[in-house]
């Protein structure tokens, strides 16, 4: 069957399809989506439990092993898949290059800045005094 | 440089509103929120680890109307987004790509966030007063 010609002479000569990248963010973003999926019903069961509890009960509960190590692991997966959701949603919207550059590196340094300071959070209260 | 005349999709506002298009835009709209909501997710926990006072300061937020109503918006988008997450993660697969199974599986990522938003603040409001 002859495929009417959607692409530019020049796409067909590079000939490296639409994207040229692009399979190892597909990839993560579903691997931490995946991950996500119990992680992020553990955390809705946590939050109802702790409704109302207050904060000596909180800190007692996130100095066991599992809730310290869950809570590490959530805020993992949620700033990896976060950043890579937000990637695309920067790269299908801001047309001007340089500004796109710009909210891409910020975009990534807020999600690495906000993950470590959520994980020294749980640490510092699964592991200090 | 010469080009075919290649096809192009016609602007937005060209197409009627239809479940499939309202969804996947609300499924990019709550990954969205859902990335705002994150700075909540760390102010919580590193008021905890603060101590007693800054801890007291995320509750009297998160007990105030705004907070309750950014809380309850959060939840929505993330039961919606978890819900439509795994019909992608199916379509992902090959399955469900019929016309039909689309719109029954929209139909069902609808009641899904609607049932799990509903069990988790019944089950969030009967603790919180407990």
């Amino acid at each position: 069957m002859a495929m009417p010609r959607m692409r530019s002479p020049l796409s067909r000569a590079i000939g490296l399809g639409s994207a040229k990248e692009g399979v190892e963010h597909w990839l993560a973003q579903r691997v931490t989506a995946l991950a996500l999926v119990p992680l992020a019903l553990w955390f809705v069961i946590v939050v109802i439990e702790l409704a109302g509890a207050d904060r000596a009960l909180f800190v007692e509960w996130v100095r066991h092993p599992l809730p310290a190590v869950f809570l590490v692991l959530l805020l993992i997966a949620t700033f990896y898949h976060g950043a890579l959701g937000l990637q695309v949603v920067i790269e299908d919207y801001v047309e001007s290059e340089a500004l796109r550059f710009g909210l891409l590196i910020a975009m990534r340094l807020a999600a690495i800045v906000l993950a470590a300071r959520g994980i020294f959070a749980v640490l510092k209260l699964s592991l200090g005094a | 440089m010469t080009t075919d005349p290649r096809p192009l999709s016609p602007h937005l506002q060209i197409y009627r509103w239809q479940l499939t298009s309202v969804l996947s835009i609300l499924h990019r709209a709550s990954g969205v929120w859902l990335a705002a909501g994150t700075i909540l997710l760390v102010w919580w926990l590193g008021a905890a680890s603060d101590g007693p006072e800054a801890y007291a300061g995320v509750q009297a937020f998160l007990g105030s109307w705004l907070g309750r109503i950014l809380l309850f918006g959060w939840s929505v988008a993330l039961f919606y987004h978890l819900c439509n997450g795994l019909r992608h993660l199916w379509w992902d697969t090959g399955h469900g790509l019929d016309l039909k199974s689309v719109y029954a599986g929209g139909w069902t990522v609808i009641a899904g966030t609607a049932a799990l938003t509903a069990i988790a603040w019944l089950a969030g409001i009967a603790n919180w007063s407990r």
